[in-house]
């Protein structure tokens, strides 16, 4: 490892120093407030590490890259650890949306971890571990780098979601485990297999080595391992047939984890997905269109109409992300598309819509987190008339059900705007129809958050209490999904600019 | 101005969620906000008059480059009557709603964002931003429903926001495949786009449809109206004056401004199967109003019978004279405009008597006109103007649309004016077991009428009056957008 190595790692290494900063001071302090402030404000150091990284990626693109890092630089692209990892607006893209929500978790998480008040320095410590690996997956072009990246994200997770050390934390935990092991077993399985074949794990080799296969005898082992990689992304992200571990895990972990691994373990799993699709698979005739569109309809078919009957609203929820997986996967979907255009439409889409279901759940999960601390359960009816006792909180978690509809003015409708415009310009036209059914399908049950919230209450009218940081948070949430359901633009634009760069490199 | 005219109401909204408390001056301040809102319509209205064809007041904005949606708000001959229908209902809904007596500053809260979402849809010519305000009506009315109505609230509320979301989710569909085609939201433009395009992305005639659909579940049209008899009877007063009155003619509008105006051909190809579906809301409406014996309910029936004359109407554009198709089409918007004040008129009349008497069940009631004669005169020009009585303004849009059915559809034409006999019908006996009979002793006492609800029935009673002695104003403005659209 280089100094230049270095410097394009710097943000995953201050991160990785922060987290190790944050358990050291946990053995010193008794006051935990020193801790959570150390993690809040230390994370802008990575945060202003990415977007200094900025200015070297735009100038290698353009031909003229600094001169320190011109080793590195290579046909645009910025590479580094021996070319596993590579530097560019994709990857910086998602470090920002991560640490962003890593940002907004830890704020809001601190009224609830009072609950585990021995552990809080290892909270913060996990969260930004996991983190830590949500950085590096979409950055990885290299089968062993994201096999490592990946299991970075899971155990850490694993850990934080038995600390309540009740009975359900740990059953989800050992779920998440044992079934997080299945996925990794067949993710390393197909890398075997695809190993085997190329005989390099380096995504670029792989690419050209098989760009001539053809389905047939000689391929079979080749195309298994290709399968079996996308089967074990598909338990990370959580589409059908590999969701079964959702809704369990889901309840039982601590809800601001919960809120942590549906957001960024989700965006980090669509983005290597949205990578190795680019540069690997997605030349493979494989009949991938059909695949993604029967994956996605089921998704989000699944996902809507169980969250109809559940009455436990992290359930819900859990069945809620399913189903907007499926609609991701309309994005994968349109990236078949062997078009340019039509991969850079897809593949943005994938990345606005996950920004905004980021922001969307972020505030809808902080939001329950709120009213949870104060009435002490979990259940859809435990929300009745919160309008009252929490107008602002209420408010937020009303919007965010709307985002999660569709319904203007929010990043959800924006999104999905984006997305099914995606896949008419691909003319998938069958695939967008089922999409807006399934909006129709999950208005439902997301409305009947919103009623409940604004139901005359019969007991208690005490108000909802609730620290600064935690209202901060689902403030910048708040504010995140009505600001970008009104001016996407910008985003938009960003998420364009990123998933050129992917191409770039082909 | 079409900026202010949208955003005073969420700002006033706004305010009042955060700032004001008193509940007094809640009511004060959005009858305030809405009486600047019908000055702002009379004065978009007349400016649009004046200015003649085309359109007028464009504010146009780059907003979302990517997708090249633009914020374009524009009023022409064919919107500007709607907006000044809106202020007028706004105003009146506001008025009526003093008697609102729980939860009054979420009341008023919602009853703003409602009125700008619906300015919203009749000012915007982006066809994102008229999909952003036809939604952003939703949960507004959703809320007013479920809050504040009675009954069975909670099925009507929640069978309101499905039909009308799964309508807009078509609408959706085909906005995204006319942009896939002509890479234009601006809804001035895209008819001529459409031509230009020649074929889309799937047949012409299945984008249409996926219009039709969204807009005849909000106009609404058998067999997709069964939400609105139970919408209508559960919510509270002013909700049903705006849901009858502004709502349903969102649907009119899209259907003259989107189906007729961009797909000229395939609503040519299919008028004959509307004017079918026409003549079946019409007669089924008005049969199925004759057994009501729920006022609300009666009324709401008795709109579906009503608003099947505005896809009569549209249908007339299957007829071989342009100059027919032009009064046909006319006539559906006169009938969009006239039924938003007869049916807005009838709903506060009702709404009033309730609060006297406490019961919507028509055997219950009789004799009211001694001991209500104002409410009593009221009601009966209301219901004489349903009915189509000459020199009101139901006479006027009627019959414009009857002529031109029936140069166009012999049959349809028979039917619809049997239709037009069974609304005398039910609207006869509606007034004579209401307000005539013999007095009944437990209405001996009743409140006199108040003057919040004396101003909006005296507005409404001179509108009708109005137009249908000098109904040319508005057939004037109309025809200003209609030519266009129906001989391009």
């Amino acid at each position: 490892m280089t100094l230049q190595d270095a410097y394009l790692l710097a943000p995953e290494m201050a991160i990785a120093g922060l987290a190790l900063i944050v358990i050291l001071l946990d053995l010193v302090f008794k006051d935990k407030r020193i801790i959570f402030a150390v993690a809040i404000f230390g994370l802008f150091v990575p945060v202003l590490l990415t977007w200094m990284l900025l200015g070297n990626v735009q100038a290698c693109q353009d031909g003229v890259p600094d001169a320190f890092l011109v080793d590195l630089c290579s046909g645009g692209n910025l590479t580094a650890m021996f070319g596993t990892l590579v530097v560019d607006q994709f990857a910086l893209f998602f470090k920002t949306l991560v640490l962003a929500i890593v940002l907004i978790v830890l704020l809001g998480s601190i009224d609830y971890i009072k609950r585990i008040h021995s552990l809080q320095g290892e909270f913060y410590a996990l969260i930004l571990l996991s983190a830590l690996g949500a950085m590096l997956l979409p950055a990885t072009t290299e089968l062993v780098s994201i096999y490592i990246s990946l299991e970075l994200i899971a155990l850490p997770l694993v850990a934080l979601t038995t600390f309540l050390r009740d009975l359900r934390s740990s059953e989800a935990g050992m779920k998440f485990l044992v079934l997080g092991a299945i996925s990794s077993a067949l993710l390393l399985y197909g890398m075997a297999l695809v190993l085997t074949y190329t005989g390099s794990t380096d995504l670029k080799v792989i690419a050209s080595a098989t760009s001539e296969s053809k389905f047939g005898p000689e391929t079979y082992a080749l195309f298994l391992g290709v399968v079996l990689i996308l089967a074990g992304f598909g338990f990370k992200v959580g589409f059908v047939p590999f969701q079964m571990w959702i809704p369990d895990v889901y309840e039982g972990a601590p809800t601001p984890v919960t809120a942590y691994l549906s957001v960024a373990s989700k965006a980090a799993g669509f983005a290597i997905m949205v990578r190795v699709f680019l540069l690997v698979f997605g030349q493979y005739d494989l009949g991938w269109e059909i695949l993604f569109m029967l994956l996605s309809t089921l998704s989000m078919f699944v996902g809507n109409f169980v969250a109809i009957t559940q009455n436990n609203i992290k359930r819900m929820l859990a069945y809620s992300t399913i189903a907007q997986a499926g609609y991701m996967l309309i994005g994968i979907a349109v990236l078949t598309d062997p078009a340019s255009n039509n991969q850079i439409l897809g593949a943005s889409s994938i990345l606005f819509y996950l920004a905004g279901y980021a922001v969307t759940n972020l505030a809808a999960f902080f939001a329950v987190i709120v009213i949870s601390n104060n009435t002490g359960s979990e259940e859809i009816d435990s929300l009745i008339g919160m309008g009252r006792r929490a107008p602002v909180i209420s408010a937020i978690l009303t919007i965010s059900m709307l985002s999660l509809i569709g319904i203007p003015p929010t990043v959800g409708f924006m999104g999905k705007l984006y997305l099914f415009n995606a896949a008419i310009q691909t003319g998938l036209v069958w695939l967008v129809v089922i999409g807006v059914l399934n909006s129709v399908l999950s208005a439902y049950y997301y409305v009947r958050v919103i009623r409940k919230l604004y139901s005359p209450s019969a007991d208690s009218i005490e108000k909802i209490r609730s620290s600064f940081p935690v209202r901060l948070a689902v403030g910048i949430s708040g504010f995140g999904v009505v600001g970008l359901g009104i001016l996407p633009g910008p985003v938009i634009d960003a998420a364009k600019i990123s998933v050129k760069a992917v191409l770039v490199a082909l | 101005m079409l900026t202010l005219i949208i955003v005073i109401p969420l700002l006033a909204a706004l305010f009042i969620a955060l700032v004001l408390r008193d509940d007094r001056l809640v009511r004060l301040f959005a009858l305030a906000v809405t009486i600047v809102e019908f000055g702002l319509a009379i004065v978009i209205f007349t400016v649009c008059i004046q200015g003649g064809d085309g359109y007028h007041l464009v504010e146009q904005h780059d907003w979302i480059k990517p997708l090249n949606i633009q914020y374009l708000l524009a009023v022409d001959g064919l919107s500007s009557p709607f907006v000044l229908l809106t202020g007028m209902l706004g105003m009146s809904a506001c008025f009526v709603s003093f008697g609102i007596r729980s939860r009054v500053r979420e009341y008023f809260v919602w009853l703003l964002v409602l009125l700008s979402a619906v300015m919203g849809v009749f000012v915007s010519l982006d066809f994102v931003l008229f999909f952003i305000f036809w939604e952003l009506e939703l949960l507004p009315m959703y809320m007013l429903i479920y809050i504040w109505g009675n009954g069975r609230k909670e099925y009507s509320a929640m069978k309101f926001l499905i039909f009308t979301f799964s309508g807009s989710a078509f609408m959706l569909i085909g906005l995204l495949i006319l942009y896939f085609s002509t890479g234009t939201f601006d809804m001035r433009d895209l008819p001529e786009q459409i031509e230009l395009a020649g074929k889309l992305l799937i047949p012409t005639s299945a984008v249409f449809l996926t219009f039709l659909v969204a807009f005849a579940v909000k106009l609404p049209v058998w067999p997709l109206h069964t939400w609105l008899p139970d919408a209508h009877t559960d919510a509270p007063t002013a909700v049903s004056v705006l849901l009858a009155g502004v709502l349903l003619k969102m649907g009119g509008y899209g259907l003259i401004r989107v189906c007729v105006a961009m797909f000229p051909e395939s609503i040519r190809d299919h008028s004959g199967s509307l004017a079918m579906l026409a003549v079946v809301s019409i007669l089924y409406g008005a049969i199925i109003t004759l057994r009501q014996t729920d006022l609300k309910r009666l009324i709401a029936y008795s709109s579906v019978s009503h608003m099947g004359f505005v896809l009569l109407g549209i249908s007339t554009i299957g007829s071989s004279s342009i100059g027919n198709s032009v009064i046909g089409v006319n006539g559906a918007a006169m009938q969009m405009f006239t039924h938003g004040t007869i049916t807005g008129l009838l709903f506060i009349v009702v709404g009033s008597i309730y609060d006297r008497t406490h019961t919507r069940h028509i055997p219950d009631l009789g004799g009211l006109a001694s001991r209500m004669p104002f409410i009593a005169i009221i009601f009966m020009i209301a219901g004489l103007a349903s009915l189509g009585l000459p020199g009101l303004s139901g006479f006027v849009s009627e019959l414009l649309v009857l002529i031109a059915v029936f140069s166009t559809w012999k049959i349809p034409a028979v039917l619809a004016t049997t239709g037009i006999v069974l609304c005398a019908g039910y609207t006869l006996w509606m007034a004579q077991h209401v307000i005539l009979g013999p007095e009944r002793s437990r209405y001996a006492k009743l409140e006199g009428v108040k003057l919040n609800e004396v101003i909006p029935m005296a507005i409404l009673t001179a509108c009708i009056v109005v137009v249908g002695v000098y109904p040319s104003f508005l057939i004037d403005s109309f025809e200003s957008a209609i030519i266009p659209m129906v001989n391009p």
